[in-house]
């Protein structure tokens, strides 16, 4: 598998931030097929990271990135918009990308269960629910690399089991995620892992 | 499955986002409307109600109002996008962010500048402005606030991310709108006096043009900054 093209790669990453070094020397690559789980203490740096991996974050950090394949990104902020629907969130959604025709949008909120919510104002959902609609894109996305920021957080035990399957059918159409999560997976995938803050413990 | 939508058409889902958030919460659109009501019917209380001096002092008031309610709605233009993490998406979209900031600013531009345009008349009517100066001040105010939407929202993209920009961008912002207010005011003097009111909408238009033309790229580095910290 080395041998592929990485969708994503960085070498040589160091971080500081308020005078703690977070991680240096720290490499990542991404290729097509792979599942890889950031994992960390609180604070460890999985966030900045993702950012950094994401092209968020330009500046005040060293070493390279190379994005070589549109990626997507969720991060602790959902980007739903309490005035407008959990349609119009994903069909207008900032990131344009993946599709947007109404019945793959319909499809998708069922995929997230939110089916018979797709015309009522965000705002009467749950933090929950802001968390779905925004894992909706997942299934819209035509992006082959995904990068998740705790993916997991605030969704319900069934809800994760189906965005862990989610996980194992992208990686083997030739997708990859990288993401931060505390809990690990419960697939029959093999899931690489990238731990900040080892070398400290050590 | 179909792939990500076109530069344009992508353009026209964010204007029309950005216009029905506007319209679901009319308060935030109302507001301008409000405060340069107020302020019109406080001019003849403070300045006395003499017609001819209201008349006088009337195209200077009526723009200074426009660009005040301008500089206080472009302040929140990008806020809640920064905080929902709307605008990380944004950044991160495959889509040029050029059409895309020109999206936000069209809107702010249709919902502050072109609104108080087509409303100033009324306004200019109460401050006994004579009606043959109301199509230049019309014309004035809409080229002119455009230059005022492109502006601000520079102003509103650099100090996003901070808790109190208030009053970092009116000290931002202001000095790029005093052309703007010399020759909006000047054109409506113009008009007054039965001068040639050309010049000055070129002038405006010229202004306008180069907002528009620069004022993205600025808006998004901007709001690359602000995202980035």
């Amino acid at each position: 598998m080395a041998d592929v093209e990485p969708l994503l790669s960085a070498s040589g990453l160091a971080l500081e931030r308020g005078g703690r070094q977070l991680f240096s020397g720290l490499s990542v690559a991404v290729r097509p097929g792979q599942l890889v789980q950031v994992e960390g203490a609180n604070g460890a740096g999985k966030t900045s990271l993702l950012r950094i991996l994401a092209g968020l974050s330009r500046h005040g950090f060293e070493g390279r990135v190379t994005r070589s394949a549109p990626l997507l990104f969720l991060g602790h902020h959902p980007a739903v918009k309490g005035l407008l629907t959990p349609r119009e969130n994903l069909r207008w959604h900032p990131a344009g990308e993946g599709s947007h025709d109404d019945s793959a949008i319909e499809a998708a909120l069922a995929a997230v269960g939110l089916y018979g919510y797709e015309d009522v104002p965000a705002h009467s959902l749950s933090a929950g629910q802001h968390r779905r609609v925004n894992l909706a894109r997942l299934y819209l996305s035509t992006s082959p690399l995904w990068l998740l920021d705790e993916p997991f957080t605030a969704i319900d035990r069934d809800g994760v089991a189906a965005l862990q399957a989610l996980f194992v059918s992208h990686a083997e159409r030739g997708g990859a995620v990288l993401f931060t999560s505390h809990q690990p997976l419960a697939v029959s995938y093999r899931v690489d892992a990238v731990v900040l803050g080892a070398e400290l413990a050590a | 499955m179909s792939g990500a939508p076109g530069a344009l058409t992508f353009a026209g889902r964010l204007l029309r986002r950005q216009l029905t958030l506007a319209l679901r919460r009319p308060v935030a659109v109302f507001n301008p409307l409000l405060f340069f009501a107020m302020v019109v019917a406080l001019f003849p209380l403070g300045l006395g109600p003499a017609p001819d001096r209201l008349a006088d002092f009337a195209p200077g008031i009526l723009w200074i109002i426009a660009l005040l309610a301008n500089l206080l709605s472009a302040e929140g233009l990008f806020r809640s996008d920064f905080e929902d993490g709307s605008l990380e998406q944004l950044l991160l979209s495959p889509q040029p962010l050029y059409l895309s900031v020109l999206a936000y600013v069209l809107a702010h531009w249709l919902l502050t500048g072109v609104l108080l345009a087509v409303i100033a008349p009324l306004f200019a009517v109460m401050l006994n402005l004579p009606a043959a100066a109301l199509p230049v001040l019309v014309a004035s105010l809409l080229l002119g606030s455009g230059v005022l939407s492109f502006v601000g929202s520079i102003g509103a993209a650099l100090t996003v991310g901070l808790r109190r920009g208030g009053m970092l961008i009116a000290l931002l912002v202001l000095p790029f709108y005093m052309p703007v207010l010399i020759f909006g005011a000047g054109a409506v003097e113009a008009g007054l006096a039965g001068l040639p009111v050309a010049p000055f909408l070129a002038i405006l238009g010229a202004l306008f043009s180069l907002a528009a033309a620069l004022g993205p790229f600025a808006i998004g580095a901007g709001l690359r900054i602000s995202v980035d910290a």
